[in-house]
């Protein structure tokens, strides 16, 4: 029924096509973007103009513990903020494709079904790599000034590591959501999350009770140790979370992971019940 | 087991309390469309993705392709195809990068994932909208491509569940026209759907599946024996006509006619059916009879389970709550 031969033996092992399915799902998600470079402008467009709002509208009345200037503090925390935000969009993606029985259909096929999960999670790093650029360049041009060097490409490596945890926590709400309109929601849940750490406010200049849960909070930790790392100022802080924010900024995230990644692995195997 | 492309024998699955499988036997020989008929919540879809390794079973044992598949889910997977409820395609890809993406899915490699997709696209007739976002696609465009995309392979056995659910006549027939086309090129075909007329239409064979077990497996006419094949309905405008229309109906048909007295509803069984038809209402109106309605029915899925269980479908007892 097909001129070709379809039945062609598969001599590469197991790890070749795990590979190989993996960046064949990677393909498409970007695929997706180029298709829809709508999506893009929007998903970089909330960060840019987030910079451009917060640093140009608040820059001038805040002010940071420690001296410095309010625009080289904030940017750090904008960046940990769009990592931390980018979990939604893989929950949003994760549930358009259980409901529209797209995973179902990868999973009536010979590939490897961890595939599916890993090229999400691939593909999402590599969008939040070119968010990252994105919103550095915008930052340069308001005049942010990092250090370059190792320090610079340790912070790029700690935000694209909060990005990697918080990939699973999007797969796990993307499986357990009934549909994207539910995933939507999960905007409202995280906006305060953000609000309530030291992305845009110091937290020792938040009342006592507030400012001990933002200083706990893991997003603190990234955009500590980021300003640090960039050289740019930090905010200070006494607490011992803000006082050890780089071993912090690699722990939180390793904590996430090694709660979410088997919660998403076992909603996903659950598929099968 | 020879012959058979699947063979399932006392499947049991269950959620919770609920039994969605209960001992529930499948026998579809290969090169033929075996229909699974049954309403909403029978466990239609349940059996087909266990056949299709989505989920495990609880009890019992299935071959598909001549593979175990609670034990060989792999391999069952390179030699099935599955078209769901959902038309399970990218909607933002193109028709031509779907099937690509699909073809380097199930390890063809980049060219010959190229070459397979150009020849489907010609062979379901979507060569003009390979270039399109699926989302501009109409409901029987996409259920094709869908159609395709399980194809890639040219697998040994299809599932098709409800493939024809939501789509209008015509994309109905378009999804029929390609179903013929492969089981005439030596695909094996198991088809649920909630219609008897598209079973009746594609299907060699159909088994009757109702609260997880099979009640019936026939063919097509076998079944509509059993509920009799189809029946002129005379429905009176008058309750004194009564005796006078069933006369003249069992006069002209050949079984015996039925009443329903509460409707004035006079009904038989008929073998030729136009005719019968023609006759029937001819010599009301000679005999001055006044009717309100007269036509052929036929018989639906309602009718078979009901005379096969003793009970209504869901659906239409749903239908019947809300009227």
């Amino acid at each position: 029924m097909s001129a070709l031969d379809l039945t062609a033996p598969d001599r590469r092992g197991r790890l070749y096509w795990l590979l190989a399915d993996c960046w064949n799902v990677v393909r498409r998600g970007l695929t997706h973007y180029r298709r829809q470079p709508v999506n893009i402008a929007w998903q970089l467009g909330f960060p840019i103009l987030s910079v451009l709002l917060y640093g140009y509208v608040f820059g001038s009345a805040m002010r940071v513990p420690g001296g410095g200037d309010y625009k080289d503090f904030l940017m750090p925390g904008m960046f940990a903020m769009t990592m931390a935000f980018g979990f939604i969009n893989t929950a949003t993606l994760v549930v358009y494709d259980s409901t529209k029985g797209v995973i179902d259909r990868f999973r009536s096929m010979p590939m490897a079904a961890s595939a599916v999960v890993a090229g999400r999670g691939l593909t999402d790093l590599l969008v939040a790599c070119a968010e990252l650029a994105i919103m550095m360049l915008t930052a340069l041009a308001m005049g942010w000034r990092p250090d370059g060097g190792w320090g610079f490409l340790a912070a790029f490596g700690l935000l694209l590591w909060l990005r990697f945890a918080l990939i699973w926590i999007g797969v796990w709400l993307g499986l357990l959501v009934p549909n994207p309109e539910a995933a939507g929601g999960l905007f409202a849940v995280a906006f305060p999350l953000t609000m309530i750490s030291s992305i845009f406010v110091a937290p020792q200049l938040m009342p006592d009770w507030l400012g001990w849960v933002a200083a706990w909070n893991p997003l603190s930790s990234t955009a500590a140790a980021t300003r640090d790392l960039f050289g740019t100022p930090a905010g200070g802080g006494e607490a011992w979370v803000e006082q050890h924010a780089l071993l912090m900024a690699g722990v939180w995230p390793l904590i996430l992971t090694a709660v979410f990644l088997p919660l998403a692995v076992r909603r996903f195997q659950r598929l099968s019940r | 087991m020879d012959g058979y492309a699947v063979w399932a024998e006392a499947l049991e699955k269950r959620y919770g309390e609920k039994r969605a499988l209960d001992g529930f036997d499948l026998a579809v020989r290969e090169g033929t469309v075996h229909g699974l008929l049954g309403p909403n919540g029978a466990g239609k879809t349940t059996a087909v993705r266990i056949l299709s390794t989505l989920i495990r079973l609880d009890g019992g044992r299935a071959r598909v392709a001549g593979l175990d598949v609670a034990r060989q889910p792999r391999e069952v997977r390179a030699r099935i195809g599955l078209t769901g409820q959902y038309a399970a395609v990218d909607e933002v890809l193109t028709g031509r990068q779907n099937l690509e993406m699909f073809g380097r899915l199930f390890h063809l490699g980049g060219k010959r994932a190229r070459l397979r997709a150009a020849e489907l696209l010609e062979q379901f007739d979507l060569t003009d909208a390979a270039d399109r976002g699926v989302g501009k696609y109409s409901g029987g465009m996409r259920r094709r491509l869908d159609l395709a995309a399980s194809m890639i392979l040219a697998p040994a056995v299809l599932f098709l569940d409800e493939p024809t659910t939501g789509l209008d006549p015509r994309s109905r027939g378009e999804v029929w026209e390609s179903v013929r086309e492969l089981v005439a090129r030596g695909t094996t075909v198991l088809l649920t759907t909630q219609y008897l007329e598209e079973a009746d239409k594609l299907a060699s064979r159909i088994t009757v599946i109702d609260r997880g077990r099979a009640i019936a497996d026939d063919t097509p006419d076998g079944l509509k024996d059993r509920v009799g094949g189809d029946r002129v309905e005379v429905v009176l405008a008058e309750r004194g006509d009564l005796p006078r229309a069933v006369k003249v109906v069992a006069r002209v048909c050949e079984g015996e006619p039925e009443t329903d007295e509460g409707e004035l509803r006079v009904h038989a069984p008929v073998t030729d059916r136009v005719a019968a038809l023609t006759e029937v209402a001819r010599t009301l109106q000679d005999e001055g009879v006044g009717v309100e309605d007269i036509g052929l029915r036929r018989p639906s899925l309602d009718d078979v389970f009901l005379r096969l269980t003793g009970h209504r479908t869901k659906t239409s007892q749903e239908k019947e709550t809300a009227a």
